[in-house]
């Protein structure tokens, strides 16, 4: 039972760190906040689900599709919000990110209407044997080796390739990589896209999970997915998806004991992490430049 | 009066209190914070349990309504506020959700069908006078060596901190005097409306109330007013000329903050440097 709950909960965490992710890379880069990521995913999850029902797609291609759209989406929201208000003071962006969010949830609401809709996919809802009591269903081991190709694929990207170390240099000084010959606004494109192209896959996975989909779906997996951020150490990739996993765990385990405030537990780990360590789990200090 | 135009006159009232004071945490100590309507629902709670409840006069009802919410604000503000960074806009957006869920399943605050039967003291009269005494003792603010600290943080915190200004302090303060505002404005909505339920508080409601304040002008009180004048007539005025378009209020709010941080990010009224480019002298 007790082992179950946590392949739940690791099925859980996955979605979150695929989500954090995306804050976290954009925030790495921008220090920016970017509260449109939750209408992302609610609108990757949409992608998927129109694919899946109206156009009558197999799974894996409705997934690349809304993946696909996500990203473009992500890329536009930069391109016209965040942009221009990049010598700005702090605050404008933020704001100008409420304001995308808030604009996104409500043009769903009106175009798809508030009703909850089921994510109908065929699965063979065969179930797998681990050991002798753990059952785990053909769904949660879809999730968990979706979002494990995802995460080893974006750390190969990182690691491995000129444009991974293009955004490595400009996560760490954004003057001294354009002195290096790197264009920054490509960077920048680059990681809101493939951030949101993450975001976009989460949706559609918890979408699938959870069967159901509905506008206001992004609003407390975008706030977990950063607080999974915070607990990584915001700005740090393989923290985002530590913190993801283990906060996964935390409210599924929480979850029995206080079912009714499900969702409140993902706050009180933001508050306490903000308390006693602020820079996260594998984050390191940094000083403030002037 | 018309009473239809007598309640028009006092809604915006109680909209005026709380952009204001959403203007001192994000106009002027540039602390973005999304729950100002949440601190609003603890105080109309507060309010109407205390002189539902224990009897107690409404005007100590109101105060003790704005105490509780500053109480609040003191609480999420300690955690957050300490850090440097934009902690506070998403530890705000998680706490008014999580406090409108508890508001939605306590006993004592009626659940989802909330407080019934709260008598009827707010007028027109009474809400000017609090709209009266939030703008002077604001003005009183800013024009202290506190309000002055509140600016400095705003422009830039590490030159702040330089200069002697314990701004961890200050922005906790800042966040507390405006939630206290905010509770006291929701003890009138409480008084007036004679019927609360938590999702006259969410996060649209807190939304509403930043609109307001970018419309107007961040960092400029009577732009505040102005902006919360303009968002609380202009939607009775439109519902009068087509009811669908009041449905589109929420996409216009989106549009509006986008818009505004673009092409005008010192709102209407202007003239105030918050939004003004980094690198230039002030």
């Amino acid at each position: 039972m007790f082992a179950e709950q946590i392949l739940n909960g690791l099925t859980l965490g996955s979605t979150y760190a695929l989500i954090a992710l995306g804050y976290t890379m954009v925030y790495g880069i921008l220090e920016l906040i970017n509260f449109a990521h939750s209408e992302i995913y609610m609108t990757g999850a949409f992608i998927g689900l129109i694919m899946v029902t109206v156009y009558k797609m197999p799974f894996p291609l409705a997934l690349i599709i809304a993946m696909a759209g996500s990203c473009l989406l992500g890329v536009t929201i930069e391109k016209v919000a965040y942009k221009p208000l990049r010598k700005s003071t702090r605050i404008a962006p933020l704001i100008s990110a409420i304001g995308v969010s808030i604009f996104l949830q409500n043009a769903a609401l009106i175009l798809a209407g508030p009703q909850v809709r089921a994510f109908p996919v065929n699965f063979k809802s065969a179930s797998i044997k681990l050991g002798q009591s753990i059952q785990m269903s053909s769904l949660q081991l879809l999730i968990l080796l979706i979002s494990i190709i995802l995460m080893v694929g974006l750390h190969f990207l990182i690691h491995r390739t000129k444009l991974g170390q293009a955004m490595r240099a400009t996560a760490q000084d954004k003057e001294a990589a354009q002195l290096m010959g790197i264009k920054i606004d490509r960077v920048i494109s680059f990681t809101f896209a493939i951030g949101s192209a993450l975001g976009g896959a989460a949706g559609v996975l918890v979408g699938v999970y959870f069967n159901s989909v509905d506008p206001m779906m992004g609003f407390f997996p975008g706030l977990k997915g950063f607080v999974a951020a915070v607990l990584g150490g915001i700005g740090n990739i393989p923290g985002a998806m530590l913190g993801g996993l283990i906060l996964g765990i935390v409210e599924v385990l929480g979850a029995v004991y206080m079912s009714r405030y499900k969702d409140a537990i993902a706050f009180a780990v933001l508050i306490i992490i903000l308390l006693v360590k602020p820079t996260g789990l594998l984050g390191r200090k940094l000083q403030e430049k002037v | 009066m018309n009473s239809y135009y007598v309640q028009i006159l006092t809604v915006t009232g109680i909209n005026i209190i709380l952009a204001v004071s959403l203007n001192l945490v994000t106009g002027f100590t540039g602390q973005l914070s999304l729950c100002h309507a949440t601190f609003m629902g603890i105080g109309a709670y507060t309010a109407t349990l205390a002189a539902l409840k224990l009897g107690i006069p409404f005007a100590v009802a109101l105060i003790l309504g704005a105490i509780s919410a500053a109480l609040f604000g003191f609480i999420i503000g300690v955690p957050t506020l300490r850090l440097k960074g934009d902690y506070l806009a998403i530890a705000t957006l998680g706490f008014g959700e999580i406090m409108k869920n508890i508001l939605l399943n306590l006993e004592i605050t009626g659940g989802p069908m909330g407080l019934r039967g709260i008598p009827k003291v707010t007028n027109v009269y009474v809400v000017y006078l609090c709209v009266t005494l939030v703008i002077f003792s604001l003005n009183r603010i800013m024009h202290s060596r506190v309000g002055k600290s509140f600016i400095a943080i705003r422009e830039d915190e590490l030159a702040a901190e330089a200069m002697g200004i314990n701004t961890a302090n200050f922005k906790i303060l800042a966040f507390v005097l405006g939630a206290f505002y905010a509770g006291l404005a929701g003890g009138l909505y409480a008084f007036f409306f004679r019927y609360i339920n938590p999702n006259n508080f969410g996060f649209m409601k807190s939304i509403e109330i930043l609109s307001m304040v970018v419309l107007g002008g961040l960092g400029n009180t009577y732009g505040a007013l102005l902006g919360a004048a303009i968002i609380t007539v202009l939607p009775e005025f439109l519902r009068s000329v087509s009811p669908v378009i009041a449905q589109y209020r929420m996409v216009f709010y989106g549009i509006l903050l986008v818009a505004m941080m673009i092409w005008r990010p010192q709102g209407i009224m202007g003239e105030n440097k918050v939004m003004k480019r980094r690198g230039q002298a002030a």
